[in-house]
């Protein structure tokens, strides 16, 4: 009987011949990736208290962007304590303020297909993307894995996701994605993998797939997979990775899999997700009425560098509606840079958008972009949460970088693709 | 066998962000904690006591790694939490602070106030307000024994310190 691709990178991480869904394991980790949040200043306590030194300072990255920049005292002194124990540890892989951690980490080659890597974050599936097994910890088990340099678990079974057909202009990965969350649920994963294959896919950029990747979060998976191809080795060849040996980590034809859920990308319409959970998600005719105070482009799951371009593609030539706010966190400061060079930064601030710091920023409540009791964001984000991004009464909406630029226009949620037909008015 | 404690009861997909606010993931987790579930329940932190129980549907734990919204409960005194279903990330982290994550699929006969104690090693809730008693899945032996010890850390403080006296 064959293997699926993440009981072979399991069996790898375990020195066994194979792995079975439901055997507890203990696994070599061949990377660590923390964030300023959930890193140094949750782990060092810990290894204090142990007496202990990091396993291999090398198979460890650390990335500031949670606080990113510092907002307030509290902040700048997390951030101060960030550097400090980088530098006493270290951890010569230190990117400090250059983007989130799950764009930052491909986007400097840290990623290959057959990797087992653990993140400090719950959206460590977008590692996925790549052909990693990649899954979120606390910082605790983080802890236990800087310690040992190895952590335990469950064999996940795989749960396979194909996606054929073509998407139509003025949609996205997102409006997948989206789809998904409506379709199975937020518990719909069952802390299982996810394994998206098909033409769609395979047609997609990695950027597109690592959106796929990423929101696996929000299905409730561990792990979200996509296959390493010769797209997955160029994007990793350019970032100055090692791409290893993809055609080692696929799936086997006769491997197991718990389900299949098919998407006809062809009959997709785009989707926004209601307040507060990403699984109130719907074809955007059910919103269209609602008015907006912001419009938000932005985090690991929205702001990437195809994402901004979808953006000024609906905005070139238009302007945020008066009274809307929209606002831009590019994913990295890489990202910031080619939408600098192509023209991408230019058709967004003549809409009208502001610019923002490449950080967590606002998604997650911890920077810049809070919302007020009341008002009303839609967002390129994968949470919207009760709370999340700000008061408690706010309501956030989630759709694709396209929907939110739209909507950003018109002042309330809208169809991005009337926008996209008539061409700039 | 726990200490019974009462019963606080909570629907599907109890997200982080609602165990624990971003807005005061900077602070102390004594303020965090006076926010924990006051979305949905506003009153929840200043009336839960020690040794309550946390009585969650599906997907419980659902959202970020943050570990602070295990921790959150734990500072107000919960040490059990009993649901259909947990998230995965939450799962892991509430046994790594000792905290027992138990998943049962009669939590729908708990009310909230109900008395409620546990044996994880037996995979048996006790509801002491009905005199019914119910299965949940049992821990398995390595995460009990972790759990058992106070969590991961005092898991591994024992783990090292055996490791220097053997060598």
């Amino acid at each position: 009987m064959g293997s699926t691709l993440a009981e072979k990178i399991i069996a790898k991480a375990s020195g066994r011949d194979s792995a079975s869904p439901g055997e507890f394991v203990t696994c070599a980790v061949d990377l660590a990736m923390m964030h300023d949040s959930g890193g140094p200043r949750r782990v060092e306590p810990i290894l204090n208290r142990l007496g202990a030194k990091v396993w291999d300072p090398d198979k460890v990255v650390l990335i500031t962007d949670h606080f990113v920049p510092p907002v307030d005292a509290m902040s700048a002194a997390i951030l101060d304590m960030t550097r400090k124990w980088a530098d006493a540890n270290g951890i010569s892989n230190f990117h400090d303020m250059q983007g989130i951690c799950h764009v930052v980490l491909p986007e400097r080659g840290h990623l290959s297909p057959g990797m087992f890597v653990v993140g400090g974050d719950s959206h460590s599936p977008t590692g996925g993307a790549f052909g990693s097994f990649m899954f979120g910890v606390g910082a605790t088990d983080m802890a236990g894995v800087l310690v040992t340099g190895e952590t335990w678990i469950k064999t996940p079974a795989t749960i396979r996701v194909e996606i054929d057909g073509e998407l139509g202009s003025g949609l996205s990965a997102k409006d997948i994605i989206l789809h998904l969350c409506a379709r199975i649920g937020m518990g719909g994963g069952e802390y299982q993998v996810i394994e998206y294959s098909g033409e769609t896919v395979t047609a997609m950029s990695m950027t597109e797939r690592m959106t796929l990747s990423n929101m696996a979060a929000e299905l409730g998976a561990q792990a979200g997979l996509i296959a390493a191809d010769a797209k997955t080795t160029a994007y990793i060849e350019a970032a100055g990775g090692n791409p290893g040996d993809p055609a080692q980590w696929q799936g086997d034809a006769d491997a197991t899999y718990l389900r299949t859920h098919k998407v006809d990308a062809s009959a997709l319409l785009p989707h926004v997700a209601a307040p507060h959970s990403p699984a109130n998600s719907a074809p955007i005719d059910d919103h269209s009425t609602i008015a907006i105070d912001q419009a938000y482009i932005g985090a690991c799951t929205g702001a990437k560098l195809e994402d901004l371009q979808m953006a000024a593609a609906v905005l070139k030539g238009r302007q945020v509606a008066k009274g809307t706010h929209l606002l831009i966190a590019p994913a990295s400061t890489r990202v910031t840079a080619a939408a600098a060079a192509d023209g991408t930064l230019a058709s967004l601030t003549a809409a009208g958008a502001i610019l923002m710091p490449s950080g967590c920023g606002a998604c997650a409540g911890y920077g810049a972009g809070i919302l007020a009791e009341d008002e009303v964001c839609i967002s390129s984000t994968a949470r919207n949460f009760q709370g999340r991004m700000g008061a408690v009464s706010s309501k956030v909406y989630l759709g694709s970088p396209y929907t939110v630029a739209a909507s950003a226009v018109a002042g309330k949620i809208i169809d991005p693709r009337e926008f996209l037909q008539r061409g700039a008015s | 066998m726990s200490k019974s404690g009462k019963a606080w009861v909570f629907g599907d997909n109890i997200d982080t962000d609602v165990l624990a606010p971003g807005l005061y993931m900077k602070g102390p987790l004594k303020v965090l904690a006076a926010h924990c579930l006051e979305a949905v329940d506003p009153n929840f932190a200043s009336k839960v006591e020690q040794d309550d129980v946390i009585v969650g549907g599906e997907n419980f734990g659902i959202g970020s790694s943050r570990e602070q919204a295990v921790q959150a409960l734990q500072y107000l005194g919960v040490q059990t939490l009993i649901a259909k279903s947990f998230a995965g990330i939450f799962f892991r982290n509430a046994l790594n602070f000792g905290v027992v994550a138990l998943v049962c699929a009669e939590v729908d006969k708990i009310t909230p106030g109900d008395q409620i104690s546990s044996d994880p090693e037996l995979g048996t809730i006790t509801n002491h307000t009905t005199s019914e008693t119910y299965a949940c899945d049992p821990l398995p032996e390595q995460l009990l024994a972790m759990v058992m010890d106070g969590g991961l850390v005092d898991h591994l403080e024992i783990r090292l310190a055996n490791k220097e006296v053997a060598s």
